[in-house]
């Protein structure tokens, strides 16, 4: 009990370096795994809205724990992979729906 | 949309005198002579200088040959931008040749993406297509496309080819039925020295009553200290393709017309120092 815990807390902290509370300045993220890349126990996510694509997949990649030069392919819509540089907030803005921006990532090219 | 396809064509054939020379801090055999080419607006770096890469190979021995990378007055030049707006942003107010140094160590890994293939600029150029068709039709056109006509995009912009790369286009530039302009405007707004890398957003090339949106309407909703009032002096140059175009110009021809390869208005404002 007390070591699931522990983890528990761990994780959290884990998390909060990355990701904050809701607010104006976060959007809700829903990451999904396609093919055989592992999925994430928490899918939804609250992201800052100036988080870039490369961090965004960097703090993926900690979490399944592949490592930072291995290759990780996020997609939009299931169909485009947005620019490393471009921001949460925009993807978000342009094409989040309901409320929230699902991503789709993958260890391998999924989508053209 | 064919009316203006004299347009298409000065856009396709922009092009930039450059020179490039060597960094100093480059290990070399003998002197490396700068190397001059006319790159294409509408092309990308890693696409358009491999002459210039083998020309300082040869003065330089294998291992010290890493990964080229580009910088234009001390800021590395981002291969993953068109040529031509590199320049608006970058250079567009200084004399010609544009003077690139050319680098192959002390890769910038903060600035820059890795780019070791042209297979990357391809991905790239792709994903650019699908993201500005999804604003556009949400997706359905490039989605009905097959696999060769995404080739013969890439193709032809990778080896100059404007007949073949509108062909495909044009179907990328097509508005469905009545509707008078496409779902959404691709367009990015960058500014040199920016911490962000541009502004995109949701905008339509119509009003809710129908009245085709301006230039102007677009920088007022997302950048309007680029819209001068009418006792100003204008405070900023709004420039594509390295012109200056009026702000009354409708959007939806702006990026039937102006749009660069990969489908997206690339608008560079650049503050006017008064000096």
């Amino acid at each position: 009990m007390l070591v699931s815990h522990c983890m528990c807390v761990c994780a959290h902290m884990y998390v909060s370096h990355m990701l904050s509370l809701s607010s104006p300045n976060t959007v809700d993220v829903l990451l999904k795994a396609v093919g055989d890349t592992p999925i994430m126990k928490q899918k939804k996510w609250t992201v800052e809205r100036s988080r870039t694509i490369q961090a965004l997949s960097l703090f993926i990649k900690k979490f399944l724990k592949a490592e930072p030069a291995e290759q990780l392919f996020i997609y939009v819509n299931q169909s485009f992979a947005p620019s490393p540089e471009q921001d949460v907030g925009t993807l978000y803005q342009c094409f989040g729906s309901d409320g929230k921006l699902v991503l789709h990532y993958c260890k391998s090219q999924a989508w053209g | 949309m064919t009316d203006d396809r004299d347009v298409l064509r000065d856009v396709w054939f922009g092009r930039i005198p450059t020179c490039f020379t060597l960094s100093q801090d480059e290990i070399t055999e003998r002197e490396a002579e700068p190397y001059y080419l006319l790159l294409p607006r509408v092309s990308y770096f890693m696409l358009v200088t491999d002459k210039a890469k083998k020309h300082f190979q040869k003065v330089m021995r294998q291992e010290d040959v890493g990964e080229m990378w580009f910088e234009y007055e001390g800021l590395p030049l981002k291969w993953h931008y068109p040529i031509g707006l590199l320049f608006d942003l970058h250079a567009s107010n200084t004399a010609l040749p544009w003077n690139i140094l050319v680098h192959f160590k002390n890769f910038p890994e903060k600035e820059l993406l890795h780019c070791t293939t042209k297979d990357a600029v391809e991905a790239h150029f792709m994903s650019c297509i699908k993201e500005a068709d999804a604003l556009k039709h949400k997706s359905q056109v490039i989605n009905e496309m097959q696999k060769k006509d995404h080739k013969q995009l890439w193709m032809g912009l990778q080896n100059d080819k404007f007949d073949q790369f509108w062909a495909i286009n044009r179907k990328l530039m097509e508005c469905p039925g009545d509707e008078g302009g496409f779902r959404y405007i691709p367009f990015r707004i960058y500014q040199p020295l920016n911490e962000k890398p541009f502004i995109q957003k949701l905008f339509r090339p119509l009003s809710p009553d129908g009245q085709p949106h301006s230039l102007g309407d677009l920088l007022k909703e997302v950048f309007p200290a680029a819209v001068p009032s009418d006792d100003e002096e204008k405070p900023y140059q709004v420039l594509i393709h390295g012109i200056e175009p009026m702000l009354e110009t409708p959007l939806q021809w702006l990026s039937e017309h102006l749009s660069y390869p990969d489908n997206f208005l690339h608008i560079s404002i650049n503050h006017l120092s008064r000096d």
